[in-house]
């Protein structure tokens, strides 16, 4: 096994043992990258010396006995939607084709503390907008397991970096199954953890109220690691929880038993494929032979939930992204008539369809008149949603579903279908409207393309997410499948 | 020939004098080089949130209580949507619907009694910042923009339409920004944009019971402003009518060059703002006890001011409002009632001839040089016949030009009241021989004639002599000729 494929975990045990420095791990993963990243298109930018510097300062410090992070002199990759000090933070988007950042992420600060490795900043749908990672100004992220397929999104840089083994482990963020979507689609472990959990500041904004970081890993473990370090209340941040962040490696046990688990039939009727259906009931037999008590349950207002998320999201986007004007930084049109042209002109050029679809969306969302017809009903009804999720975890620990109701399609076959693009986000959203962790983790192939499989828990419960995804995969090896790129 | 009356709601935005802005650490001083007060925060950069002040709620609160409002225990923070350069994010941070303060009222002197003037709402909100324009707005080629203020806390006060006049819009701004100067929220100085005013406007038939057709005026920055735009706005929508026209509701902005009103924006043109709660702030809960605790900060307001000072020192109504006006007026008035017993006295000067310095030279009474007890000191002087009445004035204005002690200035420049009469004799007998046709008019009766004799002598002797002893002499002189 090369030095790039292996976990973030194993990794961290070679440095320890001194059986190989950092920024030999580093080199390995660069060179990787140089290899395949042309099939992928992971990455919008990748950071070669800089990763190298801060490898070799961890390779000084274990030469010097220092004690060192599990994640530190790991390589990992930043979807470019997080704020990184001097390096180009675009979300894939023209209109911020050109923009640095003067200040990190809370979430890049904290990585900095723990001397993590920032390997590069990758390619997603344009301001996170979108499922197949198609939207991005600059060029479309490949499935690793077959480059003609999608590599979900709107976080696929992030993921098919992991499963192309251009990272050890990323970062991403879901806002409506942005980081569950591609997890499932390139075969890899990843989690939403709960709204409020991890600090927001510094990741460019989406929907405020949707919006949450989280890890992708090769194994739960590795993304139990990054919940370690990316978790806890930031000051920085109105909409961060204080609350006593728990080691989350402590929950890793191989043991689910007398673990309630619930099916909710909506995830697992119309409209999911047959064989991702069998995967999943697979998964949910498995689980419950290793002693889960695995039922069939209900979401009585599922139905509704992607009307309500394509209200509040866009309705929120037309706002955080009103600020792209072409005043101060980014994109800016050229040669305009006016102050009104300039605003127009540099909009209407810098954003891409998809992104200016759903301005238009939200804009209308909200406006007079409209307000209460749309935007307030879909308040109300993702309520309800949050009471289903409720009511549902007063009798389960964990809920189960696909992450994603198809496999992952072709290229263009959907680029032009909005709505059929949206149908693709039907069991990861109802989770952000809801803000309760999930995690979607590797669990089967059909036809050769990974199959991922949804656990859903109650907010700040990721620990027994964490238990049950890692007992599931102690138990199978589909995590252990690798791409042939 | 129809009366109209006149129906005018007052929009005052008033900037808080935190230290910092309202969702970052940035300082809000006034006067710094542009874009020197910024950070990524309040320029609304890709990616960061906003964190509100506490400091600003508690204003908030404090001004709510001296405007008599409910102090509301469940507030938020909503987006309104807008576009404009001096706007960073696109959205300024507002509150709409669940706003920190509403059902208030405050009262004013009209002349013929109280007025009171319903308080609707009051809510926090953070400033924009400010365009530039190289040369006029119109022929412009570029404008630059300062974000300075860009975060700036401010709280909008709305007031009911129950002012009448453009009269009663003054004293009503006069008097909430006295209530505000005194909570220590704001500075309100209009000069430096701190407190601003939009007006909503309509004429009636007098006698109708429905509103006419409003319209809003921006851009009232100073009193005089305010008056004459309201003055002429008034004049116009009465025009509009007797011609049997229709008023537009709409936005116009007063133009201080030319004296007018214009058209800003009418109501189809309306910007719709979009607002929808903000979701990167959470909702302020406001308990009991918090309320309870900034009451206590609450200092004594103008109305119980003016009622104390009546009652206690005796003011006449009229005084004691002058005086309550501003509390900087009123603590240097009553540092002065600690040490001296005449309360008229005081107020006599501090309306009187400190107003006329303090204007001419526009300052305001915390940069004057007369400190409370040198008016007590010169008004000792003036009590003890040390100086007489007149001289007293330029000892006054002595005072306010060097801020010396009066009794320094008294001696340096050598302006003791003459009382003794052997001094002031010789000087008498000389206007007697300078004046024959005086002490003949007096001598055939008329009396009156004494008074010119008392100006010469006082002439002659610098101001210094005491009239009241010159006129004592004289009389005796000139009863004995």
């Amino acid at each position: 096994m090369k030095l790039y494929q292996k976990t973030a975990h194993r990794l961290h045990e070679m440095l320890l043992n001194k059986e190989v420095s950092s920024e030999e791990i580093t080199q390995s993963v660069l060179n990787r990258i140089s290899t395949v990243d042309e099939k992928v298109g992971a990455y919008v930018t990748v950071l070669g010396e800089n990763a190298l510097d801060t490898a070799r300062k961890v390779d000084r410090k274990i030469k010097d006995g220092t004690n060192i992070h599990p994640l530190a002199g790991i390589p990992i990759a930043i979807k470019d939607n997080m704020c990184t000090e001097g390096i180009r933070t675009t979300c894939s988007s023209r209109i911020l084709y050109n923009y640095m950042p003067p200040y990190n992420a809370t979430v890049i600060e904290r990585l900095g503390e723990v001397d993590a490795v920032m390997i590069g900043k990758t390619n997603m749908d344009e301001f996170a907008m979108g499922s197949s990672c198609e939207n991005s100004a600059f060029f479309p992220t490949c499935n690793p397991w077959s480059t003609d397929r999608v590599a979900g999104g709107s976080s696929g840089g992030s993921s098919a970096s992991v499963a192309a083994d251009e990272a050890i482990v990323a970062l991403g963020s879901d806002t409506g199954g942005s980081i569950r979507l591609p997890a499932a689609y390139c075969g890899v472990v990843g989690m939403k953890p709960t709204y409020g959990a991890v600090s927001r500041y510094g990741l460019i904004a989406f929907a405020s109220s949707l919006d949450q970081i989280g890890p992708f890993g090769k194994d739960v473990t590795d993304c139990a690691l990054l919940m370690n370090v990316i978790c806890g209340h930031d000051p920085m941040d109105s909409t961060s929880v204080k609350f006593d962040v728990p080691d989350y490696t402590t929950f890793l046990a191989n043991n689910v038993k007398g673990l309630k688990i619930g099916i909710p039939k909506e995830y697992m009727g119309e409209g999911i494929d047959a064989e991702i259906k069998n995967s999943i009931q697979e998964a949910a037999e498995k689980l419950a032979s290793l002693g889960a008590e695995v039922e069939e349950t209900g979401l009585p207002h599922t139905k509704h939930g992607l009307s309500a998320y394509y209200l509040i999201a866009p309705a929120e986007a037309s706002s955080n992204l009103a600020r792209y004007d072409g005043v101060r930084y980014g994109y800016r049109a050229q040669d305009p008539e006016d102050m009104i042209e300039m605003f127009k002109k540099t909009r209407s050029e810098g954003f891409g369809p998809e992104v200016k679809r759903r301005i238009m969306l939200g804009t209308y969302a909200l406006s007079a008149g409209y307000y209460d017809a749309y935007y307030n009903k879909a308040l109300k009804v993702r309520t309800l949603i949050k009471q289903d999720f409720d009511s549902a975890f007063e009798k389960y620990d964990v809920l189960l579903s696909p992450t994603s109701p198809i496999p992952p399609f072709k290229r263009g076959e959907k680029v032009d279908d909005p709505l059929q693009m949206y149908m693709v986000d039907i069991c990861t959203l109802a989770v952000n409207l809801a803000g309760i962790p999930a995690i979607s983790l590797p669990a089967g192939m059909v036809n050769g393309l990974p199959v991922g499989l949804q656990l859903m828990g109650k907010p700040f419960d990721e620990g027994t997410l964490l238990r049950a995804a890692y007992t599931f995969e102690q138990n199978t090896v589909h995590h252990e499948n690798k791409p042939s790129i | 020939m129809t009366q109209y009356e006149t129906i005018i709601g007052l929009e005052v935005h008033v900037e808080l004098k935190t230290k910092t802005k309202i969702f970052c650490s940035c300082s809000t001083e006034f006067g710094a080089e542009p874009n020197h007060h910024v950070c990524p925060v309040c320029m609304g950069l890709p990616g960061v949130l906003p964190v509100l002040n506490k400091k600003v709620v508690e204003y908030g609160i404090l001004a709510g209580l001296a405007l008599n409002c409910q102090i509301a225990d469940f507030s938020k923070f909503d987006r309104k949507n807008y576009f404009y350069p001096d706007l960073p994010k696109a959205f300024q941070v507002s509150q709409y619907d669940l706003p920190i303060a509403e059902h208030g009222h405050l009262e004013f002197d009209t002349g013929e009694g109280e007025k009171r003037v319903g308080i609707t709402r009051i809510h926090m909100e953070e400033d924009a910042g400010k365009l530039v324009h190289q040369g006029s707005i119109s022929t412009t080629t570029h404008s630059l923009v300062d974000y300075n203020r860009t975060g700036v806390p401010l709280i909008e006060i709305v007031s009911e339409p129950d002012m009448r006049s453009p009269e009663e819009a003054k004293a009503y701004v006069e008097k909430l920004k006295a209530i505000i100067q005194y909570t220590d929220v704001s500075d309100c100085k209009m000069q430096e944009g701190s407190l601003r005013c939009d007006a909503n406007v309509s004429v009636r038939p007098l006698g109708n019971k429905e509103f006419g057709t409003k319209v809003e005026i921006k851009n009232l920055n100073s009193f005089k402003a305010m008056q004459r735009a309201l003055e002429y706005e008034i004049e116009r929508q009465i025009d509009v009518v007797e011609d049997n026209g229709q008023i537009v509701q709409e936005t116009r902005t007063w133009d201080e060059n030319k004296g007018i009103t214009l058209a800003l924006r009418s109501k189809e043109e309306a910007q719709d703002y979009r607002y929808f709660p903000e979701p990167d702030l959470v909702p302020v809960v406001i308990s009991r006890e918090w309320v309870d605790s900034i009451k206590k900060l609450l200092p004594e307001l103008p109305d119980e001011k003016k009622r104390r000072y009546i009652e206690e020192f005796g003011l006449p109504p009229y005084d004691a409002s002058v005086i309550t006006v501003s509390k900087d007026i009123a603590s240097f008035f009553e540092a002065c009632t600690r040490n001296y017993p005449e309360a008229k006295a005081i107020s006599n000067w501090i309306m009187g001839d400190l107003t006329r310095l303090l204007n001419s030279h526009n300052m305001d009474i915390k940069e004057c040089s007369i400190k409370p007890q040198q008016l007590v000191e010169m008004l000792k002087l003036l009590d003890n016949g040390t100086i007489s009445g007149k001289i007293a004035k330029t000892v006054f204005e002595a005072m306010f030009e060097t801020g010396k002690d009066p009794g320094v200035i008294v001696e340096e420049k050598g302006l003791k009241q003459i009382s003794d009469a052997s001094a002031i004799e010789g000087i008498i007998d000389r206007a007697i021989e300078d004046n024959p046709k005086s002490v003949e008019d007096y001598k055939k009766g008329k009396k009156k004639a004494i008074g010119f004799l008392v100006g010469q002598v006082m002439k002659a002797s610098k101001g210094k002599a005491n009239p009241q002893v010159v006129n004592d002499i004289l009389q005796n002189k000139l009863d004995h000729m």
